[in-house]
C-alpha cells in the first residue's frame, strides 16, 4: 500500500507522483485532499489529489519542493512506500451545470484545479481557464488543463509565456470582453485568491477559493487549520477546503500560514546541509 | 518459565491495618521537567508483595463494585502476595485486557480505592500500583500469555477507532471467536493513548505492547483509514462484508472558548498541542519534522487531566512560565488529585478563579497576552459546583507567547455525519441503548466518549467491553435469522 508507482519532474522542483491507494482512488471526488506522511519521523502534510484512477487503484499528487518535507519527497524513487496516505479528506467541490465557469490556477494550485475543471466541464459547463506562474516553466499541467477547458489563457510574471502579468489581469479582461461568468474557482497562493476575490466582489460573481492552511491530522481533530469565514471559525480540513471567497478572511489566513516560518527555515537548512555534503561526495567519487 | 518469586506470609487482620500504604518511587520534579521519561517509576517486587499483604480479602469486596470492568481485585492481589505474578496478571486479564495502561491512568482514587474498607480508617490498598506492577513485571519478562479464544464464529466485526473503547471491544470480540478489524484514522493505533496522553504519564512502548497482544489474538489493524471518508459505515456492511460495527471514535473535536483573539498565532487546542508533541514527537524537532513552539510564557486554559498534561508538556518543552487559568478553584478542578499534585510539584503557576476575557495579539497576528477576569464562588449551579461569578473591576493582563485551550472536546462528526439514520443527541453524541449499546441502526453499536462526551480511559474500556457483549448477542440472533443487517440506503 502507498507505493510510488510513477514519478516524474514535470517542471523545475515540481514532481508528479502516482501512488497506489485503491480505497482512496475509488472514493475521490474533485476538491478533496490526502494527508501524507512520507516517513515515520516525518511531518503530515495536506496534498490535494490532482487525479485518481479507480481501476488502476492509484491517485496522482503534484508536489512542489518548498520545505524540508517536500524537498525530501523530491528525492523519493519509484517503489518507495509512503508511510501514510489518508483520505480522501475534505468536502468535495459542489459540481453542477452553472453555465460559464472561470477556473484560475496559480503555481502549485494548478494541480488541485485540474480535477475540478475536468468535473465542471463534464457537467456541461463552459470552462475558461486562466493559469499563471512566475515563468513558463512553472505553469504546470498545461496540456491536462487545456484538455479540460473550452478556452485557456496564460499569464507569467516575467512575460516568458502568455501575457505578462498576474492572473487577475487576465480575469479583468475576460470579464470585460465576455461579460460576467456564473462562477469563478480560484486555487493558488493566498494572496492570489484574495486578489481574485476582490476583483469579483463588486459584481458579486460567485467565487470559490480552496484554502491551503497548516494541518496536523486533517480530520477535524486539532483545529490548526482554522480560518474565519463570514466571521465564523471554520476548519479547512472538514468544513472546506473550499469556501465562498468573498467571505474568507484572507489576511488572517496569510498570517496563520507564517506561524512556523522560523522552524521551516531551520528544517530546510538542516536538510540542505546534509544533502549538499552527500552531493559533493558523489561528485568527487565520479 | 518465570523465575520463582517467594511470596510473603498472610498477616492477621489487625496486623494488616498497621502496615502503611507503600509509596511509589518517582522521578524528582527538578529532574523530570527536563525530560519526557515516565514520572512514576512503579513498585519494586518487594514493595508490591508487602502492599499486597495489606489487603483484607473482604468476603464481599466493595472495590470490585467500584471498578468499571469489575476486576476480581482481592484475587489478583492475593496472587501477588503468594508470589504468583503470572497468575495474578491472568486473573486481571479475565476482565481487563489493558492492565499496564489502566494501572497508570485509571482514577483509582474515585473508583476501587475510594471504597476500600481500609480507606475508612487508614489508607486504601494501592490497587492501581499493584495492577501496574504485575503487568510491567510480566511484560519485561516477555511472559504475557495470549488469552484463550472461543472457536471461530464465522462473523466479522468492524471496530471504528483504536482508542480505549475500540481496543477493549476488539479484545472481547476476539475472545468470543469473532473476526475483528480495527479501523484507525491516524497512522498509529492507540487513539488518545498515543496522541493525547504524554509519554511521561504513559510510555508509548506500553501502548504498542498492549496493541501487539491484540494482533496476537488475531485482530487485524487498518491504520490510515477514516470511516466516513475512506469508507462509510454502510459500506462496511455492504462492500467490506462486516456483520456488525462498533463506533468508538472518541471526543476528537476541540472546543474553543469563543473569546476575542482566539485565532491569533500561538493559540492552540490541547489536541493540536498534544498531538504535535506525543504523536509527531515535536519535542525532538528538528530531528523529527513536526515543529511546536511554546516561547517563554505559556498559559493553559482549563484544569482537567488534559489541561494538566498540556501544562506539564509545556514545562518540559522549556517554557519558563507556565500558567494554569481556571475560573473555579482547586476544589472544583476535574483533574485527578495525583495529576494536580504532580503539576504543583513542577512549579506550575495556578491562577484559580481566573476567567479569560480575551486573547491579546500584535499586528503580525501573534499572541502577546491574555486579559483575565478575577472570579469568586457564588451559588451552586446545575453541576452542583458553586458557580464562579465575576468580581467587578478586577480585570488584569498577563504577557504570553502561547495559549493552549484545554477546556474539553466534543464528538468528531466525520463518522456520524456520514451515517444516515444514526440518532444523535443535541451535543452530537451518539444515542445508544443503555444495556446493549446498540444505536438507532441495527447492528451498529457505539461506546466511549462518542456516546458519553469526554470521560476517562477506563469508562471507555468498560463501554467497549459492554458493547462487545451486546454485539455478541446480536450476532447470535443474526445467525438464528431473528435480526437482519441494515439494508443498503
Amino acid at each position: 500500500m502507498f507505493s510510488i508507482v510513477h514519478k516524474e519532474e514535470i517542471a523545475p522542483k515540481f514532481h508528479r507522483f502516482v501512488v497506489e491507494a485503491p480505497e482512496i482512488a475509488r472514493k475521490h471526488r474533485p476538491g478533496q485532499f490526502v494527508m501524507v506522511l512520507a516517513d515515520e519521523s516525518g511531518e503530515r502534510i495536506p496534498l490535494t489529489i490532482a487525479a485518481s484512477d479507480a481501476d488502476a487503484g492509484t491517485i496522482t499528487l503534484v508536489v512542489q519542493e518548498i520545505g524540508k518535507t517536500t524537498m525530501a519527497m523530491g528525492l523519493l524513487t519509484v517503489g518507495t512506500k509512503l508511510a501514510s496516505v489518508v483520505g480522501p479528506l475534505g468536502t468535495p467541490t459542489h459540481i453542477e451545470r452553472f453555465g460559464t465557469v472561470v477556473c484560475i490556477g496559480g503555481g502549485a494550485g494548478i494541480a488541485p484545479l485540474l480535477p475540478i475543471a475536468a468535473g465542471l466541464k463534464q457537467a456541461g459547463n463552459r470552462v475558461l481557464s486562466i493559469l499563471g506562474g512566475r515563468s513558463q516553466d512553472l505553469v504546470i499541467l498545461r496540456a491536462e488543463v487545456e484538455a479540460a477547458s473550452d478556452e485557456i489563457f496564460y499569464t507569467t510574471d516575467d512575460g516568458s509565456f502568455g501575457r505578462k502579468g498576474l492572473v487577475t489581469h487576465a480575469l479583468a479582461d475576460l470579464i470585460k470582453e465576455r461579460g460576467r461568468p456564473d462562477l469563478v474557482v480560484a486555487i493558488g497562493p493566498a494572496v492570489m485568491m484574495k486578489a481574485v476575490a476582490e476583483m469579483t466582489r463588486p459584481n458579486a460573481i460567485p467565487t470559490l477559493a480552496s484554502l491551503n492552511s497548516i494541518m496536523v491530522d486533517g480530520t477535524g481533530m486539532c483545529g490548526a487549520c482554522r480560518v474565519a469565514v463570514d466571521g465564523q471559525t471554520k476548519f479547512v480540513c472538514v468544513d472546506g477546503p473550499e469556501f465562498d471567497a468573498h467571505k474568507v478572511d484572507f489576511d488572517l489566513l496569510i498570517k496563520r500560514l507564517r506561524m512556523y516560518l522560523p522552524e521551516e527555515q531551520t528544517a530546510r537548512e538542516r536538510f540542505l546541509a546534509s544533502h549538499t555534503c552527500r552531493a559533493t561526495a558523489g561528485v568527487s567519487d565520479g | 518459565m518465570a523465575e520463582a518469586v517467594q511470596g510473603v506470609p498472610e498477616l492477621t487482620k489487625a496486623e494488616r491495618m498497621k502496615v502503611p500504604r507503600h509509596a511509589m518511587p518517582a522521578q524528582e520534579p527538578l529532574a523530570r521537567i527536563r525530560n519526557f521519561a515516565e514520572v512514576a517509576l512503579g513498585y519494586a517486587a518487594e514493595s508490591a508483595l508487602k502492599e499486597a499483604q495489606r489487603c483484607l480479602q473482604c468476603a464481599n469486596p466493595p472495590c470490585v463494585k467500584g471498578c468499571p470492568v469489575a476486576i476480581d481485585i482481592p484475587a489478583f492481589v492475593e496472587l501477588i502476595r503468594k508470589g504468583d505474578f503470572a497468575g495474578s496478571l491472568a486473573k486481571i486479564q479475565e476482565t481487563n485486557t489493558l492492565p499496564a495502561i489502566c494501572g497508570r491512568v485509571c482514577p483509582q482514587e474515585e473508583q476501587c480505592e475510594i471504597v476500600c474498607v481500609l480507606a475508612k480508617k487508614y489508607e486504601p490498598v494501592a490497587i492501581g500500583r499493584l495492577e501496574r506492577f504485575v503487568a510491567d513485571w510480566e511484560r519485561v519478562r516477555g511472559e504475557v500469555a495470549t488469552p484463550q479464544l472461543a472457536a471461530p464464529s464465522g462473523h466479522r466485526v468492524a471496530v471504528v477507532g483504536s482508542g480505549p473503547a475500540g481496543l477493549a471491544c476488539a479484545a472481547e470480540l476476539a475472545r468470543f471467536g469473532h473476526e475483528v478489524t480495527i479501523f484507525e484514522a491516524l497512522h498509529k493505533p492507540g487513539g488518545v493513548l498515543v496522541y493525547g496522553i504524554p509519554e511521561f504519564r504513559l510510555p508509548k512502548e506500553i501502548v504498542a505492547f498492549e496493541i501487539d497482544n491484540l494482533t496476537r489474538m488475531g485482530v487485524t489493524l487498518r491504520s490510515n483509514f477514516v470511516i466516513g471518508k475512506t469508507a462509510t459505515v454502510q459500506e462496511l456492511f455492504h462492500e467490506h462484508g462486516f456483520d456488525a460495527v462498533f463506533l468508538g471514535t472518541g471526543a476528537g473535536l476541540p472546543y474553543f472558548l469563543g473569546v476575542p483573539g482566539e485565532n491569533y498565532i500561538g493559540v492552540l487546542s490541547a489536541n493540536e498541542f498534544l498531538t504535535r508533541v506525543n504523536l509527531m514527537k515535536a519535542f525532538d524537532f528538528p530531528r523529527t519534522d513536526t515543529p511546536v513552539r511554546t516561547g517563554r510564557r505559556v498559559a493553559v486554559v482549563g484544569s482537567g487531566n488534559v489541561a494538566m498534561d498540556c501544562l506539564r508538556v509545556a514545562k518540559r518543552l522549556g517554557a519558563e512560565e507556565v500558567v494554569c487559568v481556571y475560573r473555579r478553584t482547586r476544589n472544583e478542578s476535574p483533574a485527578r488529585k495525583e495529576e494536580l499534585e504532580h503539576a504543583e510539584e513542577e512549579a506550575i503557576d495556578f491562577r484559580w478563579l481566573s476567567a479569560p476575557l480575551a486573547i491579546l495579539g500584535n499586528e503580525e497576528g501573534f499572541v502577546t497576552g491574555m486579559r483575565i477576569q478575577r472570579m469568586e464562588l457564588g451559588e451552586p449551579d446545575a453541576s452542583g459546583r458553586r458557580r464562579p461569578v465575576p468580581i467587578a473591576g478586577s480585570e488584569y493582563e498577563i504577557a504570553l507567547d502561547t495559549v493552549v485551550m484545554g477546556i474539553g472536546q466534543g464528538p468528531n462528526p466525520l463518522a456520524t455525519r456520514s451515517t444516515p439514520g444514526l440518532e444523535l443527541n443535541r451535543h452530537g453524541n451518539i444515542v445508544a441503548d443503555e444495556k446493549t449499546l446498540m444505536t438507532s441502526i441495527p447492528g451498529v453499536f457505539a461506546g466511549g466518549d462518542i456516546v458519553t462526551g469526554a470521560a476517562t480511559v477506563i469508562l471507555a474500556m468498560g463501554a467497549g467491553k459492554q458493547a462487545a457483549v451486546g454485539i455478541h448477542e446480536w450476532l447470535a440472533r443474526l445467525a438464528r435469522g431473528e435480526v437482519t443487517k441494515p439494508a443498503p440506503v
